[in-house]
């Protein structure tokens, strides 16, 4: 981090969100008021059904809150038409899914390249983007491999090349090291807090994995829809 | 993404192929079928116009004339030159005893306008000798088992004489019957005694008179049904139309293949889709458009269908190939019109499994990626 002021990445206010079950109403967000600040790397823990997922979706901009406003960098992303969205999330934020979700018939430096190409760029200059993305995370030799020919790790580094291509403001991760073994999860934090993590960028991470728990800068504690810790550690009772 | 799963791609190719073999070989068929009807017009290239009894309908289905409709036609201006043409059915005794029913046409002693345009054995001049015939290539088949030559060979015709002289190139009928042609007079003999046995008067017209005309004339100067020859060859395709239940039967079968297409393909792009349904969430998270996502599926799904047509419109030029060699099947080819009707269809299938399958696409939540 800069010694400079800090700037906000993630703000929202407020943010609630329902689901319809039926005929019951099932609140799962409780008008959360969160500040997740850039140059940070930030873990949002909590057990399954706290919650987490459905935050960071509307976090992202690929779910709306039922109530509340969610600003990322300063734009207040549910004001946005649909298509203003759309564009806001390939302009601005990086996805790395849990299960990586790459595809299966185009070669890894393709597959890092798609942000590079939804957003218009020549398909051979996005190529070479890729290849130098994939070169920095150790894998440009792989480059031309579909993902049925590398390793899960590969497949990973893959999907992270693929989220940092186009150098977005917010990196958010689902669980980036649930499949890796210890060592190679805290490669893949150290990776992500090297590529991701700058005095206006953030990263964002949603995870249970308690080997990789001191490697954050923040850890909020989601628990039944609402944050019950905030701070640098995990608390004693988890 | 749909090229890269090699069970669903060669599923969506199979299916495509083989509903665009079935369309485009079954329609093929049909149409190839049905212009049997005119294959007794077509074998006489030479009559620019036919002239009838007003109640005969087809080649096949006539009512003789008394003989002298010929010269009423003969004195019609623009009449270049009129022949007697006789064509009626008959019963023949094959080598093994059984009976055939076989096609007489009776041509012109003089000129032999009537006779098919080629001989695949023999001279059109054959029947000049006494009791000839010549056979077509269908009645070779028929009549003559393992290849043996015909040429000479003696036939029971009405209980009447028969000696094939040569074998004639002609077009099957619809009914592939086997069909004997002689002389005018010979055919009058083998054709049990009514008072009027001329079936048609075949004309050719004079230079500068156009058959349309020159059928109004006949028509209106001696009573007698005129047709040009584009004219009575359509009333042979019109008659099998209107009298069988070929177009209903060969309509199922082509409806049925564009079923298998819909189910199998329909299928198959379900399956790709529900299988990738992780992926496209993705890409809407990333921020690809669902415009976009529908553009690279109907790129895929194009070349897919494009390839799978190629593959069923060569198999059906394969199995057309394959039995050019048969004499029901001779002459059988491809019309133009018959592969674009099985592309629209191709076109059709691949849209709307397409458009089914990616509304899935379409409403999936780009949130349902984390779930």
């Amino acid at each position: 981090m800069s010694g400079g002021e800090i700037k906000t990445a993630i703000s929202t206010r407020g943010v609630t969100r329902d689901f319809q079950a039926g005929q019951e109403t099932i609140r799962v967000l409780h008008g959360i008021d969160l500040d997740v600040r850039a140059g940070e790397l930030t873990y949002l823990v909590g057990e399954s059904g706290s919650g987490k997922t459905t935050m960071i979706s509307i976090m992202c901009g690929i779910l709306w809150p039922t109530d509340g406003d969610v600003e990322v960098f300063g734009t207040d992303i549910y004001a946005l038409s649909d298509n203003e969205l759309v564009n806001f999330r390939l302009q601005n934020i990086g996805f790395i899914f849990q299960q990586y979700n790459l595809i299966p018939s185009i070669d890894a430096a393709s597959n890092a390249a798609v942000p590079l190409i939804a957003q218009g760029m020549d398909r051979l200059e996005a190529r070479k983007r890729a290849v130098a993305m994939l070169e920095k995370l150790n894998i440009a030799d792989q480059a031309d491999k579909l993902p049925n020919q590398l390793s899960g790790g590969q497949q990973q580094r893959v999907a992270i090349a693929r989220a940092l291509v186009h150098e977005p403001r917010l990196v958010v991760c689902d669980e980036p090291t649930a499949a890796l073994d210890a060592k190679s999860g805290r490669r893949v934090m150290d990776l992500l807090r090297e590529v991701g993590v700058a005095e206006d960028r953030s990263v964002i991470i949603v995870t249970h994995d308690n080997r990789i728990f001191d490697l954050a800068d923040r850890i909020l504690v989601l628990e039944d829809g609402r944050i019950t810790h905030d701070g640098t550690d995990m608390p004693d009772d988890h | 993404m749909l090229t890269g799963d090699k069970q669903k791609f060669y599923g969506l190719l199979f299916g495509i192929a083989f509903s665009t073999l079935l369309i485009t070989q079954q329609l093929t068929i049909f149409v190839n079928l049905i212009e049997r009807g005119a294959s007794g017009v077509y074998n006489v290239p030479t009559a620019d116009v036919w002239v009838m009894d007003e109640v005969s309908r087809t080649t096949d289905v006539n009512f003789p004339m008394p003989a002298t409709a010929l010269d009423k036609v003969r004195g019609v201006a623009g009449v270049e030159w009129a022949v007697p043409h006789l064509r009626a059915n008959a019963s023949v005794r094959t080598q093994e005893g059984d009976l055939e029913g076989v096609g007489i046409v009776g041509v012109d002693d003089a000129t032999l306008i009537g006779l098919p345009k080629n001989m695949i054995e023999g001279d059109i001049n054959v029947l000049a000798q006494p009791d000839s015939v010549i056979i077509d290539d269908v009645g070779v088949t028929n009549l003559f088992e393992n290849g043996q030559s015909p040429i000479g060979e003696r036939l029971e015709l009405n209980d009447q004489r028969a000696v094939i002289r040569g074998i004639g190139d002609s077009i099957p009928s619809f009914t592939s019957q086997v069909v004997l042609y002689t002389k005018y007079s010979q055919a009058l003999r083998y054709v049990p005694g009514t008072r009027n046995r001329m079936t048609f008067v075949l004309v050719g017209a004079s230079d500068g008179v156009s058959p349309d005309e020159l059928t109004k004339r006949i028509s209106e100067q001696t009573g007698l049904r005129a047709r040009t020859r584009d004219e009575f060859a359509q009333d042979g395709v019109d008659f099998i139309i209107e009298n069988t239940g070929i177009p209903v039967n060969f309509g199922i079968t082509v409806v049925l293949g564009f079923i298998v297409g819909v189910a199998i393909v329909g299928l198959t792009f379900s399956l790709f889709i529900r299988d990738n349904i992780k992926q496209f969430g993705a890409l809407k998270a990333i921020g690809v458009t669902n415009r976009k996502i529908a553009g690279m599926v109907a790129v895929q799904a194009g070349m897919v269908g494009m390839i799978g047509y190629g593959l069923g419109v060569l198999g059906t030029v394969g199995f057309i190939s394959a039995f050019s060699g048969v004499p029901q099947f001779k002459g059988f080819y491809i019309p133009w019109q018959v592969p674009l009707v099985s592309f629209a269809a191709m076109v059709l299938i691949i849209a709307l499994t397409g458009w089914v399958a990616l509304r899935g696409v379409m409403k999936t939540e780009p949130a349902a990626v984390f779930r």
